[in-house]
């Protein structure tokens, strides 16, 4: 990792900042698909993006090894695999490894190895640890201890793949319409303020959370050093990783419902809370207190999902875009809606929600859209 | 890309057409006697209207991309669906009617023209919109917006009729009106004061604002088609801006 560090980032940048395109759509009913139309969707999305950063995740996808660690691991260079690997086999039992399917195309260039791991923990090594925990400190031993290793995908019945390259092209070349899943996410990215690189490219990921985003999170110091006290190390350069542990930290690690975790991420402001009945003020105040590390600052959409669920989140007054689309059992999730469209041209609704406001999809609930978005007029 | 119809109307089918090449065909219909264009399966190409000089009608079917009729000057577009975000961008004259919803930023920085929608709109419509003499950019909303509706307008008319929300029920839409510095903004039903930004005035209409409501709730329901004397038989606000410089010393001591 130090090296990447210098090739990557010779200048010490502190993040990257993004304007990008989104996507995300789930099956509440649990039904998997291929990663056909996702790719259809966000390669809609091309000009949004520039080619320096694509990604997917999805869920679903390793039913035959659902109970077992599945690691996406990205290596620069041989020595770093063999290093890594003796590592792995030293904390965990390894059920399978085996390299990543790829189709070589010429869009993407100088791709690293990447290679994905079925875990399962080894139980005297972990103590009185928890297995996720065990596990999230094996991911920040490797990406920051070990030379030119790199995990960017850590959960169970889950993966991510990512790289440098239109997003439709990392799914061409990921061959992801092999696989299938019931929620898939996708991210064209564009970065700005330093190159892009096969690490920072979206969904970010620990264990089975991944977050992808369109913005930038300017309160990326202050999230980065609140995290640094649980443990977490950001080491990808990238704003969004920030988002992706503190969503481990408030609802894996502190128990707390997706509801209030969205509501510590985009806090209402002072003079809302103000205004509120006594006992949501009380709680509003206090997350505002107890979490004011985690407030994320600046423009941002993001699409963060785990087994069985997916949250579209903007910041509170709405920087960046999302359109949410539904069609039976479908949810969408778009920074624009024509991607949705594309894919499923009838919805039974689409709309813009507000911003702050979570939209949250879960295996076997259907989404309902709010009356006044979608009430037409009333006469 | 075929041309099926008579002289005066051409019809597009644009899958997969891309928004430079979808935009060029335009520019050369446009300077053809062409009155009347029929875009159909459009899905996201941008900037769809842009650099068209006349009256010409295009008619969208689906959903069109971003900067929808972007620094347009003259032409009438109808979207058969939703419009996306920054729809009328800059836009100098002519007009947009959506049988749908728009998203962030309609008509931002407009300068002219005209833009209806039937529903709601996202954040910040109308922000900065300007006029100068007889260019007077309008909005028409039949739903709500969403917040910083009017942010820092310079100019122009913004009307706002919530004709989605319940009898009773006030608009939902904060800090109205932020840093307004001109124009005005119609708002049919109800606002609390902490809805709207610090430089905005809250006012009873006179004979020439309702004489100029009157005009565009008028154009609203012919597009839509939905009975005018019921929407302005209704209780309307005008806001304004309290100061034309409100910054003007900010950085002065």
């Amino acid at each position: 990792m130090e090296d990447l560090q210098k090739i990557n980032n010779p200048y010490g940048a502190d993040k990257v900042i993004d304007s990008c395109s989104i996507f995300g759509m789930m099956d509440t009913s649990g039904r998997r698909f291929s990663g056909e139309d996702i790719t259809k969707a966000i390669a809609n999305m091309h000009f949004r993006g520039n080619g320096l950063g694509g990604g997917l995740a999805v869920y679903g996808i390793y039913p035959d090894y659902a109970d077992h660690y599945a690691f996406h691991i990205m290596y620069l260079s041989p020595q770093g695999q063999q290093q890594t690997e003796a590592f792995l086999k030293d904390k965990f039992y390894m059920v399978k490894a085996e390299e990543v399917p790829m189709r070589p195309i010429p869009a993407i260039v100088n791709p690293p190895a990447v290679w994905r791991y079925f875990l399962d923990v080894k139980q005297d090594r972990r103590g009185a640890e928890s297995a996720d925990d065990y596990v999230v400190e094996r991911v920040m031993d490797i990406n920051t201890k070990l030379k030119d290793s790199f995990v960017f995908s850590s959960g169970k019945n889950m993966g991510v793949f990512k790289g440098v390259g239109y997003p439709e092209e990392i799914s061409e070349y990921f061959r992801l319409e092999e696989y299938e899943g019931y929620l898939w996410t996708a991210h064209g990215r564009f970065p700005t303020n330093t190159p892009g690189w096969w690490g920072g490219a979206h969904p970010f990921s620990i264990l089975d959370w991944t977050v992808v985003h369109n913005g930038e999170i300017s309160s990326y110091g202050i999230n980065r050093r609140y995290l640094e006290q649980f443990g977490y190390q950001c080491t990808m350069q990238t704003d969004t990783e920030v988002v992706a542990y503190a969503i481990d930290l408030l609802i894996r690690r502190h128990n707390l419902p997706i509801e209030i975790a969205a509501e510590v991420l985009a806090a209402p402001f002072w003079s809302d809370i103000e205004r509120m009945p006594p006992k949501e003020q009380k709680l509003a105040r206090t997350l505002r207190q107890v979490y004011p590390g985690l407030l994320l600052n600046g423009p941002f959409t993001i699409i963060i999902a785990h087994n069985g669920e997916m949250i579209g989140l903007t910041d509170r007054i709405r920087l960046r875009p999302l359109t949410v689309g539904v069609n039976g059992n479908m949810i969408y999730l778009s920074s624009e809606e024509a991607a949705i469209r594309l894919i499923s041209p009838e919805l039974d609704a689409a709309w813009i929600p507000s911003g702050g406001e979570p939209i949250i999809g879960r295996l076997g609930v259907q989404l309902k859209p709010e009356p006044s978005v979608v009430s037409g007029a009333r006469l | 890309m075929t041309k099926t119809a008579g002289n005066s109307v051409v019809k597009i089918d644009t899958t997969g057409i891309l928004y430079k090449e979808l935009n060029a065909r335009l520019r050369e219909i446009a300077s053809d006697s062409v009155e009347k264009v029929e875009l159909y399966n459009v899905c996201g190409q941008r900037y769809i209207g842009t650099d068209l000089n006349r009256p010409i009608q295009i008619d969208i079917y689906g959903t069109p991309g971003n900067d929808l009729g972007a620094f347009m000057n003259g032409p009438k577009i109808v979207v058969h669906g939703n419009a996306q975000d920054g729809c009328g961008n800059t836009m100098n004259e002519g007009e947009i009617i959506v049988h749908g919803h728009a998203g962030d930023v309609l008509g931002l920085s407009a300068r002219g023209g005209k833009i209806f929608v039937r529903d709601y709109v996202g954040y910040r419509a109308g922000i900065h919109m300007k006029e100068y003499k007889e260019k007077k950019p309008t909005l028409v909303i039949g739903g709500t917006a969403q917040d910083f509706a009017g942010e820092y307008m310079a100019g122009g008319v913004l009307v706002l009729l919530g004709l989605n929300l319940a009898e009773g029920e006030k608009h939902k839409a904060k800090y109205i009106g932020t840093g307004m510095h001109g124009g005005v903004i119609y708002l049919r039903g109800e606002v609390e004061k902490y809805q709207l930004g610090p430089e905005v005035g809250v006012a009873e209409l006179d004979e020439k604002d309702n004489q100029v409501l009157r005009t565009l709730v008028g154009e609203f329901a012919g597009h839509f088609g939905y009975p005018a004397d019921k929407i302005l038989n209704h209780k309307f606000m005008k806001l304004y801006p309290r100061f034309l410089r409100p910054y003007g010393r900010l950085y002065a001591y």
